[in-house]
């Protein structure tokens, strides 16, 4: 059983990103299958944290959304939204968390917000939500989306969610307590960031991708690591997890 | 006392006026989807919709031409995708334009937090490098008077009418509520009028018995409306799931304007009030919603005579 899906590829890298975080902010869909799979694997300490003001879930169903019933009973704590931004959030106890995101730059800037203007949107997107405040916050964060000309922008529509710098040459945001997206991951391949401007690197390719098709779905000249890896194919135990335990019905296959 | 437990018929007529700002809060739990259809009922217009997540029920809302604004932090069904009536509202005007006043999460948080304790703002670590102030002027950023630097801030949050739904209250109003909380304790206190509703009216004994679980006292509470699977097809944490079948139904139905008002008609404008909404849900839905139970252990608060 060695073939295995793009989202599958996705969801055991960011599991294996995990490996050692103490807490982590999930997201639903392939972030929370990616968070209960690093707790079954390589983090079996990892704390399960949703925005939805709960600590220490054990989910006994996939959870559909970040608020579903599951991820309250049988947890460790759970308290009004204000306790979990303020205390755990703001607090600094919060790893690293995973985003999903609509547009995103060169320096990890993310929108979430809207497609076209924003007085007259072309497409409105959810917003923030969390997002800019868990970007801000969280130790670190791990940006997980497909890789596509339409998401890897020069430039985005707006900028919801902070990354490293608005634009080349320029510094971090001052009051930024996190260290911001130090990883991007994608179906085809995994990027860094420039420690020094901030920058995203093209660093591991997941196996059969070559860099002619990666640079095609990116919207800026791509920056490539010196020593650029192959991303290990997900293992027969990974997939044997996400399969039988993690999603069975197969709804992120 | 004087009972405070009054049919939602009245409950709306009596707090929710035209113009009036209204917070229908609970995050993806206690939705009060009862009290948002029995507003399109009576024809309520010209409101201010405020909710971190708009959800279906600000979706219906918004379709059916109640409100003028929407105050927000996430615009989604949430495990789902869109919320279509919102965005054709937003990108065609449809059924008019929709003016949208947006923070996120944190900051409407700290927006409640601030209105609850009358207090001229909040601050907190968000919006840094984010375009959302620009969009939105009433973000903005203080200077520490103590040297730590810039910080954002953001303005009280103080709606007309907050509609709060919980697993159970007394006559009185206390009400207690276990789950997901959200920010319904905040919208409570920092609302002029609480409308509670409740999935069991209980004797105040229930409650002084267990007070660390009320979240509201019945004090700031103005009425209490007694309405089970009232916050369908939402859900109320030990009572009943959510009803996620719905959910992915409004994904599909949404997306027409004409087939979205066929659905309030049969459902919003077509039944008089909660009741006959339920008893024309396909039979066996709601008990198939029934989670088995799990209690929690009682705890000893000690007889201190």
């Amino acid at each position: 059983m060695n073939s295995y899906s793009a989202n599958e590829m996705m969801i055991v890298s960011a599991a294996r990103a995990l490996a050692d975080a103490r807490s982590v902010l999930v997201g639903v869909g392939l972030p929370n299958i990616a968070c209960n799979l690093a707790r079954r694997t390589d983090a079996p300490k990892l704390v399960l944290i949703y925005e939805s003001g709960v600590l220490g879930a054990e989910p006994a169903r996939l959870p559909l959304s970040i608020g579903d019933p599951t991820i309250i009973s049988g947890a460790l704590w759970t308290g009004p939204m204000a306790d979990l931004f303020l205390y755990i959030l703001q607090g600094g106890w919060v790893d690293a968390a995973l985003l999903g995101t609509a547009q995103i730059d060169r320096f990890g800037n993310l929108n979430s917000t809207v497609i076209g203007p924003y007085a007259s949107p072309k497409v409105r997107l959810p917003g923030s939500g969390g997002a800019c405040e868990i970007a801000i916050n969280a130790q670190r964060t791990l940006i997980i989306t497909r890789l596509s000309l339409r998401t890897f922008v020069a430039e985005l529509d707006f900028r919801t969610t902070p990354g490293h710098a608005r634009s080349d040459g320029e510094s971090a945001e001052k009051g930024i307590p996190g260290s911001g997206p130090q990883l991007v991951i994608t179906d085809k391949a995994l990027f860094h960031f420039d420690s020094g401007n901030g920058e995203m690197v093209l660093a591991s390719l997941h196996p059969g991708e070559v860099l002619e098709d990666i640079q095609a779905n990116i919207g800026w000249p791509l920056k490539i690591a010196p020593k650029l890896e192959t991303t290990p194919a997900p293992s027969e135990s990974e997939l044997c997890m996400i399969r039988e335990e993690l999603d069975p019905e197969g709804l992120y296959r | 006392m004087e009972s405070k437990v009054i049919p939602m018929s009245e409950a709306v007529a009596r707090f929710v006026s035209d113009g009036c700002s209204l917070a229908i809060e609970g995050f993806t739990a206690f939705i009060c989807f009862a009290a948002a259809h029995e507003i399109i009922r009576q024809g309520r217009k010209d409101l201010t919709l405020i909710r971190m997540t708009p959800d279906l029920v600000y979706d219906q809302m918004i379709a059916a031409g109640t409100a003028h604004k929407l105050v927000f932090s996430y615009l989604g069904n949430p495990g789902i995708g869109s919320l279509f009536a919102i965005r054709r509202a937003v990108e065609q005007g449809i059924p008019h334009p929709l003016e949208l006043e947006e923070y996120t999460h944190f900051g409407m948080i700290g927006r409640y937090l601030a209105g609850a304790s009358r207090l001229p703002f909040f601050p907190l670590r968000s919006f840094t490098g984010s375009d959302l102030p620009r969009v939105n002027p009433r973000i903005r950023t203080l200077t520490d008077p103590y040297g730590g630097g810039e910080i954002a801030v953001v303005p009280p949050l103080n709606p007309d009418v907050a509609i709060i739904h919980a697993q159970r209250a007394d006559a009185q109003g206390n009400t207690q509520a276990w789950g997901i909380l959200g920010v319904q304790k905040e919208a409570a206190f920092a609302a002029r009028h609480v409308i509670v509703v409740v999935e069991e009216i209980v004797d105040p004994q229930v409650i002084r018995r267990d007070p660390n679980r009320t979240i509201i006292p019945g004090m700031i509470v103005d009425a209490v409306v007694h309405e089970p699977f009232g916050a369908h097809p939402s859900y109320v944490q030990g009572y009943y799931d959510r009803d996620n079948q719905q959910y992915r139904e409004w994904d599909r139905l949404s997306r027409e304007h004409d087939e979205l008002q066929s659905w309030l008609k049969r459902w919003v404008y077509g039944v008089k009030d909660r009741q006959e909404y339920l008893s024309l849900q396909p039979a066996g839905t709601l008990d198939s919603l029934r989670p088995d139970p799990a209690l929690a252990g009682a705890v000893d608060y000690g007889d201190y005579r």
